[in-house]
């Protein structure tokens, strides 16, 4: 007697604990091999692309915190570059530098979420998300002494930063700087080698190079497929030029080359937090700019490398405060756009570890 | 003990005692899992419940008890019942044959060792029923899960326990600790090795826990539990790693023997020593995914186990009894050496499907 099987669809999520927050994927199994996979998402749409249409330039600044909440401040530098770009407000030295530190304090601290995330991914109990956690909480007292907050920092603004760095950011700083690059080298030499982690994330999930460009995929995601990309140095916003780093690539593409092109940029980070905070100069931390700001006619987009990808602003401005058009260029879902393709034909297990390779916030998806 | 030669009185008196001893193990286990793993984790764990959190696991037993019970309207309501029994009964059962000291067991079975394998494979089948009857996909993916594991696991961990047969003469779990003048984690370390591998395995325990992968089929068969009989089938599972720690410890560890302090002492150091080992394999290792977990068993663990078997034969009929400690040498030298063959020509593959 013949047996018939069939394949069968699983819902998988919306609330899962590793779908990173309302993601759902549709998935049609045939016993534990993903046969068809079908992303949803929708489940976070709070409208904010809308909502900001009437409402003033600056008080869009706290929305762009609420995009992937765990790198607001890369939200806030993005639009506040798309703004400057649109209404031609020079920005002091002084903030300039600031807002660099800023900016790669949080790629450390989100790419820390990322890896410590994928490896709960892969089914290490708690264990590495709790140490990344633990080093990601001195990242986060210091923005707590910049902002005042420790999750929404509504940090910056047009023509600078919203206030200067308090006296004891500076020691604090050099003393979380100093200790980094131990704890990552040491969270490396525990992960990097261990048999079971080579064995489930080596050639899984594997995202081709041409797949990748195609797609318009960004950040880690693109650079561990092997394509040098960055936009700190294709197309550099803010002072970036001035600094010496490497742009880490993978080779092949795959979970453990995301993994990789993570630990090596924050490392990288480190390297740029180091050269801003010998050049950090004295002065002012703000251009004055009217509160109604109604920027001349006219379009801009203002793009940077977010720790997930490439995060732009597309505004357009029709000389009223409030902007035009808002459009979101996020990172996370247009990465997120090529989960079928990697996980097609692989288990249940590698479909979860890939998706967590990618590194997706739910707020930035469905905004 | 004039009272305990009595055969109804020694059953009544051991069946209670091994039952108060069973919860209270698990009820510490709980209890130090949580604190170790907080401890591991930078973190503190339970700790405001009573002094030091200790009444923690009292808290979530009166929880558990007072939760609502949930049984899905389309499942099969009658195994959907049966199933957390099927999966608990077992597992107490084993106890009754595994020495506390000297004497001090419910059942001196001259087959111990073969009624514990016997067993200890029925939990798999409560384990699938409840995956059956919950009608859920998930749960019919970490049942389907289970019973593969479990099957490929057995025999393993049945060469591994032959092995220690061979060298204690018999298949009784009492004879078998008095067999061990020097423990056999020395005259067997691959054995050793084989046997805690597989039954953590058999129990579920990371790296093999595909069968609840949180992060995969989040909580696998017991997904549709709730309440009591959600709290068998984690009275179950903890139930199984203290029989795993327990025979680890009869087995390898020379069970209650040890200088100084008390028989009875020394059988619970070895267990909570093999489950605090148990736990930091927890903290520490990612999961295995499913066909890595087979092929591990299929060609990993089975021609290991059956060379080690042959070795053991080998020496047992060369020594005839009276092992030298030449042997323990020896048989360390033959588990690195198998070991570097194997890390250099096995590897745990696996790969994409055309679909």
């Amino acid at each position: 007697m013949a047996i018939k099987t069939e394949s069968f669809v699983l819902n998988f999520g919306p609330q899962h604990p590793s779908t990173h927050g309302v993601f759902r994927m549709r998935m049609t199994l045939n016993g534990e091999v993903v046969v068809d996979m079908e992303p949803v998402f929708g489940y976070l749409h709070r409208g904010i692309e809308k909502v900001a249409e009437e409402r003033t330039y600056k008080q869009n600044i706290p929305f762009t915190d609420r995009l992937d909440y765990l790198a607001s401040m890369a939200g806030n530098l993005a639009y506040c570059l798309a703004v400057e770009k649109l209404a031609d407000i020079p920005v002091p030295e002084r903030a300039e530098h600031i807002r660099v530190i800023i900016a790669e304090l949080q790629r450390i601290a989100s790419h820390l979420i990322a890896v410590g995330a994928f490896l709960n991914d892969c089914g290490a109990f708690m264990t590495p998300i709790l140490y990344m956690i633990r080093e990601r909480e001195k990242i986060l007292d210091l923005f707590e002494m910049v902002s005042g907050q420790r999750l929404t920092y509504n940090f910056m603004r047009f023509g600078g930063v919203s206030q200067d760095i308090p006296e004891e950011f500076m020691p604090a700083l050099e003393k979380v700087i100093a200790e980094m690059p131990g704890f990552i080298d040491e969270y490396d030499r525990l992960l990097a080698e261990n048999e079971i982690l080579l064995a489930r994330a080596k050639g899984v999930g594997i995202l081709p190079k041409e797949l990748a460009i195609n797609i318009g995929a960004s950040g880690p995601v693109l650079r561990g497929s092997g394509v040098k990309w960055d936009i700190r140095k294709a197309d550099s916003y803010s002072i970036y030029d001035r600094f010496e780093f490497e742009i880490p690539t993978g080779t092949v593409g795959d979970c453990y080359d995301r993994y990789r092109v993570r630990i090596q940029e924050m490392r990288q980070s480190v390297r740029i937090i180091k050269q801003a905070m010998e050049q950090l100069p004295e002065g002012e931390v703000l251009t004055e700019v009217p509160l109604r700001l109604r920027p001349p006619k006219g379009e801009a987009y203002g793009r940077i490398e977010a720790p997930k990808g490439e995060l732009g602003f597309y505004l357009v401005s029709d000389y009223s405060p409030n902007p035009y058009r808002f459009h979101i260029r996020a990172p996370s879902l247009i990465n997120l756009t090529a989960l079928r393709d990697m996980a097609v034909g692989w288990k249940i297990a590698d479909a979860i570890i890939t998706f967590g390779s990618i590194d997706i916030c739910m707020g930035e998806v469905d905004r | 003990m004039y009272l305990l030669d009595n055969y109804w009185i020694h059953f009544a008196v051991f069946t209670v005692v091994i039952i108060a001893f069973i919860l209270t193990m698990v009820m510490g286990f709980i209890y130090i899992e949580r604190r170790a793993l907080g401890f591991i984790q930078v973190r503190l764990g339970p700790n405001r419940t009573g002094p030091f959190g200790l009444l923690q696991p009292v808290a979530d037993a009166i929880k558990v008890l007072i939760k609502e019970d949930i049984i899905p309207s389309k499942g099969d309501k009658l195994i959907f019942w049966l199933a957390p029994l099927v999966a608990f009964v077992p597992v107490f059962m084993i106890f009754a044959v595994v020495p506390f000291q000297r004497g001090a067991l419910l059942a001196d079975l001259n087959v111990g060792i073969l009624y514990v394998v016997a067993v200890s494979s029925i939990v798999a089948v409560g384990v699938f029923m409840a995956g059956w009857s919950s009608n859920n996909k998930y749960s019919l993916v970490g049942a389907m899960r289970d019973v593969a594991q479990l099957i490929s696991y057995e025999i393993p961990l049945g060469l591994a326990i032959l092995s220690v047969v061979l060298l204690a003469g018999s298949l009784s779990l009492t004879r078998i600790v008095e067999a061990q003048s020097i423990p056999f984690i020395l005259l067997q370390p691959l054995g050793f090795l084989i046997f805690f591998i597989a039954a953590l395995a058999e129990v579920n325990r990371c790296p093999f826990d595909l069968l609840e992968a949180d992060s995969e089929i989040v909580a696998g068969f017991n997904i549709e539990y709730s309440g009591m009989k959600f709290a068998m089938f984690f009275l179950a599972e903890y139930c199984e790693v203290l029989v795993l720690s327990a025979l680890v410890a009869t087995l390898f560890l020379g069970g209650w023997r040890g200088p100084l302090l008390p028989p009875f002492l020394w059988f619970i150091i070895k267990i909570v020593a093999v489950f605090l080992f148990v736990i930091w394999i927890r903290a520490t290792i990612p999961r295995l995914r499913i066909d890595q977990v087979m092929g591990f068993a299929w060609k990993g663990l089975l021609p290991l186990a059956l060379i080690n078997l042959l070795i053991t034969a080998l020496e047992v009929l060369v020594w005839k009894g009276t092992l030298p400690w030449l042997a323990i040498f020896l048989n360390i030298a033959i588990m690195a050496v198998l070991i570097l063959l194997w890390s250099k020509f096995f590897r745990l593959g696996g790969g994409r499907v055309e679909v």
